[in-house]
């Protein structure tokens, strides 16, 4: 099953109650998909260097102690949330830089996210804990996307919970499964993109990441996945304005989108947009199979 | 549980849980009314409803409303989620908004409205109900539908009416394309007269018969044949 929620707030009082508004979204979602939840947030850009959500597959990390050593060597880095295994640090330099610096320097962690504004946390397990835990109602946001994971294609672990990063401020959530994963995988490596998992949503994100890496413009790359990626699925891609949903020509998996004049949401089922504020008076609709649907923040006149 | 609540018809789905609000209506007798508020979307309201009583939601619906439906009348004021009145047997489905996939897949009888367009799939394995859609319908409508009606007012995605049997179609817009074994064929005064009937009983004036177009079985598919052997 898996359940995806996804929320793009069109006025400043929905941007305060984001973080709320998406968790209660998740909360609804938890049945189709108890294995693991994963929120991506995009709030509070920085102008300068970046944010990294960090995940480490070990028990526990001085995250701290990590940024002052990071600090000495590429420049300021700050832990601004930390959750135990996973951390988001704003760093002064590039994501590149900080990138590398971790992989020279340090074993067990992955960024699995990182950008100016995209914060993203996972864990295995129902969201209600995950949510409560990282105090995610208490934050604003622009807008953000959210996964309830019920594993089918592979292992449940924290880090084969969605979303997947696929590039700078992008992520990607996935309600369905891909039956050309492992062929489509082994063309993506030796194309010099790289794997945590064996998850079949992860080589869809990756598949994104290498198409936008060679220029393409993210309605280009999912253009190009309708042909190359074989299986069901309804996507969320959230990017640094808004997010996209695509949904396979088939459209077995399920989407409801709806808008109001304060919001736009997509969700696996309507019960999860029901308590949004105006809901009942929204307009709401199923997404069309195989169309590209993009809101941006860049093209909503405030 | 409120019980002048109930006995003035009026169901509280957040209050009253799922179970009881559809327990009642499938005990209650023919005649009698309700009101559903509060259904946020969830899944299987009104379903399994076995006499002649009248149901009213004020709101949207989630999966699976109003399936199995016999003799009674559901409103939804809102849109619904996938399959509504999934194998409904007799009586009457109106939905005012918009509908999910599979909206009256596998119906035996009955009338299914849609105000606006219903998704993929609708009236897949239809078994003689009816279904009358105000807007359009999506994608392998009719699939494999073996008797009833699918009167579409807008138009219809691809692959209408793939592998059909013996169900009519009738559309008044355009369609995509028409799956396999599915033709366009004559509209005779038989079949004007059916449709005539069938929006009246939708409620639907001011959309004349001679709109729309008739589609059907070629009946190629019917038996085997021997050059279809092999092919996959």
């Amino acid at each position: 099953m898996c359940g995806i929620a996804g929320l793009f707030a069109k006025t400043v009082e929905i941007e305060q109650q984001l973080g709320r508004l998406i968790a209660e979204m998740m909360e609804q979602l938890a049945d189709r998909g108890p294995d693991s939840a994963g929120l991506a947030l995009y709030r509070e850009p920085v102008s300068i260097g970046a944010k990294l959500s960090l995940l480490c597959s070990t028990d526990h990390v001085e995250w701290t102690e990590l940024s002052r050593r990071m600090a000495a060597d590429i420049g300021d880095a700050e832990v601004i949330v930390d959750h135990g295994q996973h951390a988001i640090l704003r760093v002064a330099t590039d994501a590149d830089v900080a990138r590398t610096w971790l992989s020279e320097h340090v074993v067990d962690i992955a960024v699995v996210g990182s950008g100016q504004s995209i914060e993203l946390h996972k864990r295995v397990g129902r969201p209600e804990a995950m949510l409560a835990d990282c105090g995610i109602r208490n934050l604003g946001a622009t807008h953000g996307l959210g996964h309830t994971r019920m594993a089918t294609e592979s292992r449940v672990t924290t880090a084969g919970s969605h979303p997947f990063s696929t590039g700078e401020d992008l992520c990607l959530v996935h309600n369905g499964s891909l039956s050309n994963h492992n062929r489509l995988r082994r063309e993506l490596q030796r194309e010099g993109v790289s794997f945590a998992t064996e998850n079949d949503s992860e080589v869809a994100a990756g598949y994104l990441t290498w198409k936008l890496r060679d220029g393409a413009t993210l309605d280009q790359a999912l253009e190009s996945a309708l042909e190359d990626l074989d299986g069901f699925y309804t996507f969320a891609v959230g990017t640094r304005d808004g997010f996209a949903v695509l949904r396979d020509p088939i459209a077995c998996k399920p989407a409801v989108m709806a808008e109001t004049d304060g919001w736009v949401a997509i969700a696996s089922e309507y019960r999860a947009i029901a308590q949004l504020p105006g809901a009942s008076d929204a307009e709401v609709w199923e997404p069309e199979p195989a169309r590209i649907y993009s809101w941006s923040h860049a093209a909503v006149p405030q | 549980m409120n019980v002048a609540e109930i006995t003035a018809g009026r169901l509280d789905l957040a209050q009253l849980g799922l179970r009881q609000v559809n327990s009642v209506m499938q005990t209650a007798p023919a005649g009698e009314s309700f009101t559903i508020t509060n259904s946020n979307g969830a899944h299987a309201i009104a379903a399994g409803l076995r006499s002649a009583i009248r149901v009213e939601v004020l709101g949207h619906a989630g999966y699976y409303c109003a399936g199995m439906n016999q003799e009674a009348t559901v409103l939804v004021q809102g849109t619904v989620g996938v399959g509504v009145a999934e194998n409904m047997m007799s009586g009457r489905v109106e939905v005012a908004g918009r509908a999910g996939q599979a909206a009256g897949a596998t119906a035996h009888g009955g009338l299914l409205l849609v105000g606006g367009d219903a998704a993929a799939r609708c009236g897949i394995s239809l078994k003689g109900g009816d279904i009358v859609v105000r807007g359009s319908v999506g994608h392998a409508s009719a699939f494999m539908a073996q008797s009833g009606r699918l009167v579409v007012l807008g138009d219809a995605g691809p692959g209408l009416g793939d592998s059909i049997y013996e169900a009519r179609l009738y559309v008044r817009g355009s369609v995509s394309d028409l799956g396999a074994d599915c033709v366009e064929k004559q509209m005779l005064e038989e079949h004007s007269y059916e449709l005539r009937e069938l929006l009246l009983r939708a409620g639907i004036s001011g959309v004349g018969a001679s709109e729309f177009r008739r589609y059907g079985s070629a009946r190629t598919l019917y038996h085997w044949h021997p050059d279809n052997v092999g092919v996959v």
